[in-house]
């Protein structure tokens, strides 16, 4: 966008050609088609979501008619309500649990996030490109490659069940430190750094004076896009935490689902629960959020 | 930030932390050297760490594992070679059912997702009212987790009282039983896949569009390129590291499917993925071999045996990817 208002004058075209530009503008204008498309896929993305609240705040007699409902009940307080109370899902329990493994990652993942993308973009090192090289390999190998041992490693450490089990082997990954990476380079002035080192700065005060505070939006974006992704995750808890007892979110709402009955009003208002979290997050910061896939895309 | 501005002259006017009479200048510059060398390296350490127990290592282990005839069961593990392996590949027509399950699912889902997205990203790039709205109600699927994506649509396509049977029956359909036949499990799975990730992929296109210089498409437009021309000619080529990129991401999540198809099934015997395993993929599999059956050795043969499909996939899945946009 910035690069049209620094082209020279010259190449812009001129006024006596208005043919010309008539026909570059149109270029970039949505055609009916182009609207119908958009409206679709934004009714299609969104409906899902109306329909859980639909089906929320119904009675589950309600939940199965023919046909199925479209507006919503007055039960969702009583639902929830009895989600809450659902002995089998533990829901509160999973609640906090998640909140707790989410917000420990997500803390870690910034904060060794920018320790290591700022040592990568600014420090010289010996076998700098190799660890870079082994990261990125890292972010490319599925987790059911070790699965086995390393649940059998949750074993002996007497993890299974436990919230270290789904927090400890995610406190950083190589999204976070490779992000930091590509924020830093551009960011952090390298004037900046050299005049801090004469100063007589060491390189953890550079990093806390000089580098803490030009990362912050990075951080911000980076630490969203790892709690959403932590609340949400589900094959390794799945695996490691069994007993119900001692469930994240996702795994409650999995025992809701296996119950003997299973109760769709009920369920859908635990997944509103569920959702309910990220939903605010997104309201809140859904520009950074967005902002920041954007921004991951283009530097990858 | 403060501390920067005062040059603090040695010694001089320095704070508690650095007395003046601790360091002499020539311990300070040893210790200054120390810094600059190993500092760096304390800095990227916590992944290493990490990394090495809780990702090398269970690697490394899988490969002996998968040599072996380990199970909780048996006393003594003994090693066995290739038998796994063999075993695997000859007789294991479950597993094969697994992988066949596995591609159809991945193809039906990926091919579809990438398609609409770059159609939505297409229409997204072009000069609309409103376009932070559309970014987010397209995006906002990202923040459901896989487990509620499934629940929903496992609702949606229940086979009494479900919302698309309802559907077919308005067009004049009669109704689907969702779980019990192949190809309409593997299609209502597809969707929930979908439905999760066009809006991701979209955003990630329209970013890359975005990179496109915009005089290639007016040099284009002037020589009277037709806007589906131009799609075509300039920005699908010029899209292709993308293109590939999206590809490789969703090959890595597609032919790792778990969740959506362990939820569409309500009950404790969600591993088998449906009533004559019409719906298990391979890492469902590898879980029933691994808890259910407690033959860990063979586990680790199925684990290695789906990272290698995974990688080759993902290679193909490059070549392609490079073909297509350099014949054009």
């Amino acid at each position: 966008m910035t690069s049209t208002t620094l082209r020279p004058p010259a190449v812009q075209p001129p006024a006596s050609r208005p043919g010309i530009r008539h026909r570059a503008e149109k270029l970039w204008t949505a055609s009916p088609l182009t609207w119908f498309g958009l409206v679709l896929g934004v009714i299609l993305s969104l409906f899902p979501f109306y329909w859980m609240i639909v089906i929320a705040s119904r009675t589950s007699d309600a939940a199965n008619s023919w046909p199925p409902p479209f507006l919503p009940g007055g039960k969702l307080g009583e639902n929830i309500q009895r989600v809450l109370d659902n002995g089998d899902a533990n829901i509160v329990k999973g609640l906090l649990n998640s909140f707790l493994v989410s917000g420990t990652i997500t803390v870690a993942t910034v904060f060794f996030g920018s320790l290591a993308g700022f040592a990568f973009a600014k420090l010289r090192f010996r076998g700098k490109n190799a660890l870079l090289l082994i990261i990125l390999a890292s972010m490319m190998i599925p987790i059911q490659l070790g699965v086995l041992p390393l649940y059998i490693l949750m074993a002996k450490l007497e993890w299974l069940n436990t919230m270290p089990s789904v927090t400890v082997p995610f406190l950083i990954g190589g999204f976070g430190i490779f992000m930091m990476r590509q924020y830093a380079e551009q960011a952090v002035p390298n004037e900046l750094i050299e005049a801090a080192r004469v100063d007589g700065c060491s390189t953890w005060r550079v990093y806390w004076h000089v580098v803490v505070p030009a990362l912050r939006p990075a951080a911000a974006v980076l630490g969203l896009l790892t709690f959403m992704e932590q609340w949400n995750q589900f094959f390794w808890p799945f695996v490691v935490l069994a007993d119900p007892a001692n469930p994240t979110v996702q795994i409650s709402l999995r025992s809701l689902n296996t119950a003997y009955f299973a109760d769709n009003s009920q369920i859908f208002a635990g997944t509103l629960i569920a959702t309910l979290p990220l939903f605010i997050v997104f309201v809140l910061f859904g520009r950074q959020i967005i902002g920041g896939i954007m921004e991951g895309a283009v530097k990858s | 930030m403060s501390s920067l501005k005062t040059p603090a002259p040695p010694g001089a006017s320095d704070r508690r932390s650095r007395p003046a009479p601790r360091h002499s200048p020539a311990r300070r510059r040893q210790l200054n050297r120390l810094d600059l060398r190993f500092t760096p390296y304390v800095f990227v350490l916590p992944f290493f760490v990490l990394f090495a127990i809780f990702g090398v290592y269970p690697i490394v282990y899988t490969f002996w594992i998968a040599m072996t005839d380990r199970s909780p069961m048996n006393a003594t593990i003994s090693f066995v070679g290739l038998d796994n392996f063999v075993e695997l590949f000859t007789n294991d027509p479950q597993f094969w059912n697994a992988v066949v399950n596995t591609f159809g699912m991945f193809a039906l889902s990926t091919i579809p997702q990438l398609i609409i997205a770059l159609l939505l990203a297409n229409a997204l790039n072009r000069r609309i009212r409103g376009q932070m709205f559309f970014r987010l109600a397209i995006a906002m699927p990202i923040i459901t987790s896989t487990a509620v994506v499934a629940l929903i649509f496992s609702m949606i396509y229940a086979r009494e009282f479900g919302l698309m049977n309802w559907l077919l029956d308005l067009v004049g359909v009669g109704p689907i039983d969702w779980r019990a036949n192949r190809f309409a499990s593997w299609f209502a799975i597809a969707t929930m896949v979908d439905w999760r990730w066009v809006g991701y992929n979209a955003l990630i296109y329209l970013a890359a569009m975005q990179s496109i210089n915009k005089d290639v498409y007016e040099a284009a437009a002037l020589d009277g390129a037709s806007q589906r021309r131009q799609f075509w000619s300039i920005t699908i080529p010029q899209l292709r590291p993308t293109i590939i990129f999206t590809l490789i991401i969703s090959t890595i999540g597609g032919l790792q499917l778990f969740t959506e198809p362990l939820m569409f099934t309500s009950g404790s015997g969600a591993l088998s993925g449906g009533t004559e395993g019409q719906f298990q993929t391979i890492t469902m599999y590898l879980l029933d071999v691994m808890n259910q059956r407690f033959r860990w050795g063979y586990a680790g043969a199925v684990a290695l045996v789906l990272f290698l499909l995974i990688a080759s996939v993902s290679f193909i899945n490059y070549l392609l990817a490079r073909r297509i946009s350099s014949d054009k």
